[in-house]
């Protein structure tokens, strides 16, 4: 268990690629859905089905970079959860499963759509992930996204949806 | 002309419309982020954990009690006493909180009971915390899956942001030939577009072919979308789908209110009151992209695993053997699945080393099979029933699979370990094929075991 990390800042990390289509049910198996929800009761199954040793490796700040589609299939939002607090900072990808990109930026893990960046990050290096300048930097490359609206950003800022919406009820 | 520069008459596609309508918006472009007010929303066995991240927002009372639907479908009933401690916590937060629509244990799948409950109806938005809410697109509704801590906030708030998505047209002509099925024309859709082939986007049915569809497996169509990536589908409600509509009203009084049934009134009235309220695209509708399938030149298919778009013709399967056979879910898991099965296995059995499960997706497809005296003939054909419910689908309880175990489904995802262990693997078909293979203890055409 190692925890989340700020994205709100640029943080650095390892790489760990995985292939396509990559879908909730190996993020985070079925057989744990309806018994196991908190962050740290989640944490420990991150990527079980997919690759068993992911927790072990993995430390705060990491990124994951896969192919397409992302996180498909099942709306269980442990698939966001477990990755944000086994620690890792973004996922990076040529495309997302829709509700789990949803979920992943309402839980303030950075779900970031970056063919360029797929194509040249390799398993292992050393990334930084800046979401305020929209950019992953490898050395000297610079690998720029789609910068998140103000909206999305100014969640992400305030902690994710739920301590948002805290604020959103509290000022009326 | 709108702020978004489209003129208000801009003929619009079902999407647009639907998320207007739920926005309280004249017009919305696609594209467009809009504040929607869904008019039902549904959750399940992760009602509890929904309800736990929502008592955070300090409310005493939730804002819409009167738009929630809660049915326990996954794991019913409780196979351990963590998931009976859930239960139970479900059924205290929906007594305490007066959700309007609350179906127990054993009464079915959500998708499949708030269908023949009426709770959701043609132009209704439903959001719910289930990847297959897509569904109600075969009532004419916009069904979208959202994640649990956005169905807190709907709870708090009554509304969410969605995207106003692209849509994509897909024309049906022709028939389904024999023990051909929409099961075969969705994985052969899945198969053709791809697993991310409607990613972000509304999947917009339309054309001649959709008449001589059932209700049912209209229904198995719509759903299987989901596999596709889409965020919604849609199917154009017609007066089949209305009259199935009002009569379930007519027997449900104060369903739905302002929108349901008086007691008395005539199943006509009932239904063109449905029919005003339904939504329909527009002809020269805005469309990312269009597809045509004819379905007389569909033929029986199987997801191989671990892909739903791994896709191949029956015949071209080289005998692989089979330990399940499972029959169920909110994709196939319908009267019409039942009597697909019914129409093979009856008078015949399941092959030595092959077992088969069959969950209905609701009580009342059970009592339907029973008084049609299928259950007894399946029975006798080596068939054991669970409970109405989702099943063994996500691997649950209800007949999961060892490692090596290879099973054949009706369900909707083959993921590498969804039913059971991950050294499992599930071939996804119909029902029709599913029995079929039981009976021959290998992947099979219905053929092949009935002549």
């Amino acid at each position: 268990m190692t925890g989340p990390v700020d994205v709100a800042r640029p943080f650095r990390g390892r790489v760990f690629r995985y292939g396509d289509h990559v879908n909730t049910d190996v993020i985070f198996p079925g057989r744990y859905t309806y018994t196991k929800s908190r962050p740290e009761e989640v944490a420990p199954h991150a990527l079980e089905d997919l690759d068993p040793t992911f927790v072990e490796r993995v430390r705060p700040g990491d990124v994951i970079v896969a192919g397409w589609n992302w996180g498909c299939g099942s709306s269980r939002e442990q698939a966001a959860v477990c990755l944000r607090y086994a620690g890792v900072g973004a996922v990076v990808a040529r495309s997302f499963g829709r509700i789990f990109y949803r979920n992943a930026l309402n839980n303030g893990l950075l779900a970031i759509v970056c063919p360029e960046a797929v194509d040249a990050l390799e398993e292992g290096g050393e990334v930084e992930v800046d979401l305020e300048a929209s950019a992953i930097r490898r050395g000297e490359a610079v690998f720029g996204f789609s910068p998140f609206s103000p909206a999305v950003r100014s969640m992400i800022a305030a902690g994710g949806l739920i301590e948002q919406t805290k604020r959103r009820l509290a000022t009326g | 002309m709108t702020e978004h520069g489209r003129p208000a008459d801009t003929a619009r596609n079902f999407a647009q419309k639907a998320l207007a309508r739920a926005a309280g918006e004249e017009a919305v472009a696609v594209g467009q982020i809009v504040d929607a007010r869904p008019d039902i929303v549904l959750s399940h066995d992760n009602t509890a954990p929904i309800a736990e991240i929502w008592r955070q927002f300090g409310q005493e009372r939730v804002s819409i009690p009167e738009r929630m639907a809660v049915t326990l479908d996954h794991a019913v009933p409780a196979p351990t006493v963590r998931h009976a401690r859930n239960h139970a916590e479900v059924r205290a937060f929906v007594a305490e909180q007066g959700v309007a629509h609350f179906f127990e244990v054993g009464r079915g799948i959500c998708h499949q009971v708030l269908s023949e409950e009426a709770v959701v109806l043609p132009g209704d938005v439903i959001l719910g915390s289930d990847s297959h809410t897509p569904h109600f697109g075969w009532l004419g509704a916009f069904g979208a899956g959202v994640g649990r801590s956005e169905m807190a906030v709907i709870w708090a708030t009554g509304e969410l942001w969605l995207r106003v998505p692209e849509s994509i047209r897909i024309r049906l002509e022709g028939v389904l030939g024999e023990w051909v099925t929409t099961k075969d024309v969705a994985l052969t859709l899945i198969g053709e577009l791809g697993a991310d082939g409607a990613l972000y986007r509304s999947v917009e049915f339309a054309g001649p072919g959709i008449e001589g569809l059932s209700l049912d497996s209209r229904a198995a169509l719509v759903n299987m979308m989901a596999e596709m990536g889409a965020k919604n589908a849609y199917m154009p409600p017609d007066d089949d789908v209305f009259r199935y509509l009002a009569e379930r009203l007519l027997a449900r009084p104060g369903r739905r209110a302002g929108r349901g049934a008086e007691p008395g009134e005539a199943a006509a009235e009932v239904a063109a009151r449905l029919e005003e309220g339904a939504l329909h695209p527009d002809p020269g509708a805005e469309y990312a992209a269009g597809h045509r399938l004819d379905l007389s030149r569909v033929e029986p298919r199987v997801a191989r695993p671990h892909q739903v778009d791994d896709t191949v013709g029956v015949g071209e399967l080289d005998s692989v053997r089979v330990d399940q056979a499972f029959i169920g879910t909110c994709t196939n898991g319908r009267i019409e699945d039942l009597g697909a099965v019914h129409r093979v296995m009856a008078g015949r059995r399941t092959a030595p080393g092959t077992r088969m499960v069959i969950v209905p997706a609701s009580s009342e497809v059970w009592s339907e099979a029973l008084s049609r005296g299928w259950v007894a003939d399946l029975a006798a054909a080596g068939a054991v029933f669970g409970t109405p419910g989702c099943g063994p689908c996500m691997g649950n309880h209800l007949g999961v699979l060892a490692p090596g175990e290879v099973c054949i489904s009706s369900a909707n995802r083959n993921f590498q370990g969804r039913m059971g262990d991950r050294g499992s693997e599930v071939y996804l078909a119909s029902p029709a094929v599913v029995a079929a293979s039981a009976v021959a203890g290998r992947i099979v055409h219905p053929r092949e075991v009935t002549e």
